[in-house]
């Protein structure tokens, strides 16, 4: 298996797959919690936009991002746009829920304390939801970007002309599973050094969490 | 000249399935300027609810509040207020902590620098402005708290059992402490608590309340002299008075317990 691995790097131009599952991986993730963070504060810090938007969220976080895969070829071809949609359906709406579920367990006295200091409902969400809530909301996006990459393997595995989930299904037309666990083993590491990197920053990020 | 107003201001909670809890009937007094009134009573006589009502953290059933002649909607800078349970906020230095309530009126930031550091210096915390919250003890964490409401310059100090979670020497510290700040700065203060010792050290006036629904039992005045030295606690006339509050708030205690 180790020799098969080589062979990938060497001659079969491995670094350009995995490069191109990453690109996918980071863009579909990016672009969904640069979306779903606002968003699920806004649903936290205010019963009135949470009982509006809940249902919605709830419901279209038990769809099953896989099953989106032939639709959204049909909709958006088999290019880079509809396996980053993959990952972007994937990871919005677990993110809008745990960050909103983050947002409204704020500490109430920490509120009220806040208000008694002369502090405005904008000023509470800015200035104590907010920062409260940061070291978790990391730690959610640390927890989605692990099964984004799951999302993103499945998408590869049809349809796809790069990536490692192509390289694992050209593997299985030749039958030749030493690679495909090398592939698999890969994205194994890359979750884990993605996420000892997460981990890492979020320590430096918010030193007074972990006091 | 009458600082704060409380007029006929009951309250009552109304739980699951409509049942009725009458926390406080409806009281009235007020508080001079450069007062410091205790209110002593048994536990859930309603004195914190009583303080919540004047920060405006909550709504009264009936009646007003009034602070220098104008009623009191909803929380504001000018009610400070101190926690039994600290409440600094975590992921600020004392430093900015202290700073909060300025940064939320817009002031100049090296105005900020110095007033946050008079006050570090007036609770004794200099050398600790870099410091996290998780970083000190309880005393200092109080102490933090301390200076960060009156930072903020409010025109009557609350206070809900800030020395409650403290051990007995440091609550005594504190209490002496507290009361140097409000001799220097006359600030008018509203202070609960359930300790005698601690009603009659610090106040110019002691009310004491029923158990619930809680009234106002008896209102004393401590015409003891100030500055006032923690020897005070065992003179004859801070005994007399501590006998007769004893004697008043035991059979408020017992009621509470049997209820």
């Amino acid at each position: 298996m180790v020799r098969e691995g080589w062979l990938l790097f060497v001659e079969f131009n491995f670094i350009h797959d995995i490069g191109m599952t990453v690109w996918r991986v980071m863009g579909g993730f990016i672009l969904a919690a640069v979306i779903a963070v606002p968003l699920g504060i806004v649903m936290g810090a205010h019963k009135g936009v949470e009982a509006f938007l809940e249902p919605f969220v709830s419901f279209c976080r038990y769809l099953p991002a896989s099953a989106f895969i032939p639709l959204l070829i049909l909709w958006a071809g088999i290019g880079e746009l509809q396996k980053i949609l993959v990952i972007f359906i994937g990871s919005v709406f677990q993110i809008i829920l745990m960050v909103a579920v983050t947002v409204g367990a704020a500490r109430r006295d920490l509120v009220e304390a806040a208000y008694t200091l002369g502090a405005s409902p904008r000023g509470i969400v800015r200035r104590v939801l907010i920062p409260g809530a940061a070291p978790e909301i990391a730690e959610t996006l640390r927890l989605v970007l692990g099964w984004a990459w799951t999302y993103v393997i499945v998408a590869e595995l049809i349809g796809s002309s790069s990536g490692i989930g192509h390289m694992i299904t050209d593997s299985q037309a030749l039958l030749n599973t030493g690679q495909i666990i090398f592939g698999i083993i890969v994205i194994g590491l890359i979750g884990l050094i993605s996420d000892f990197a997460f981990k890492a920053f979020n320590r430096r990020l918010f030193t007074w969490s972990s006091l | 000249m009458i600082k704060l107003a409380i007029q006929g201001v009951s309250r009552v909670f109304i739980g699951a399935k409509g049942a009725k809890t009458e926390a406080l009937t409806p009281i009235d007094f007020n508080v001079r300027e450069n007062d410091f009134v205790t209110i002593l009573g048994p536990s859930g006589c309603g004195k914190s609810t009583l303080l919540r009502i004047v920060a405006g953290l909550d709504q009264p059933t009936t009646g007003n509040i009034l602070l220098d002649g104008n009623p009191v909607e909803g929380p504001g800078a000018e009610r400070g207020m101190v926690f039994q349970s600290y409440t600094l906020f975590p992921w600020l230095t004392v430093e900015q902590n202290i700073c909060f309530g300025m940064r939320e009126c817009g002031t100049p930031e090296r105005v900020q620098k110095e007033r946050a550091a008079y006050f570090i210096a007036k609770v004794g915390l200099r050398g600790f402005e870099q410091h996290y919250p998780k970083q000190l003890s309880g005393g200092m964490q109080q102490r933090t708290a301390i200076a960060r409401a009156l930072a903020n310059d409010p025109k009557i100090l609350l206070m809900d059992e800030p020395f409650g979670a403290l051990d007995n020497q440091t609550r005594v510290l504190m209490q002496e402490l507290l009361l140097g700040i409000w001799e220097s700065a006359q600030k008018t203060v509203l202070f609960v608590t359930h300790d005698i010792d601690e009603a009659i050290f610090m106040a110019n006036r002691v009310v004491v309340f029923t158990a619930r629904p809680g009234r106002i039992k008896t209102e004393l005045n401590v015409d003891l002299p100030h500055p006032r030295h923690y020897t005070i606690k065992t003179s004859p006339e801070f005994m007399a008075l501590k006998a007769r509050l004893t004697e008043e708030i035991r059979a408020e205690s017992m009621a509470a317990v049997e209820h």
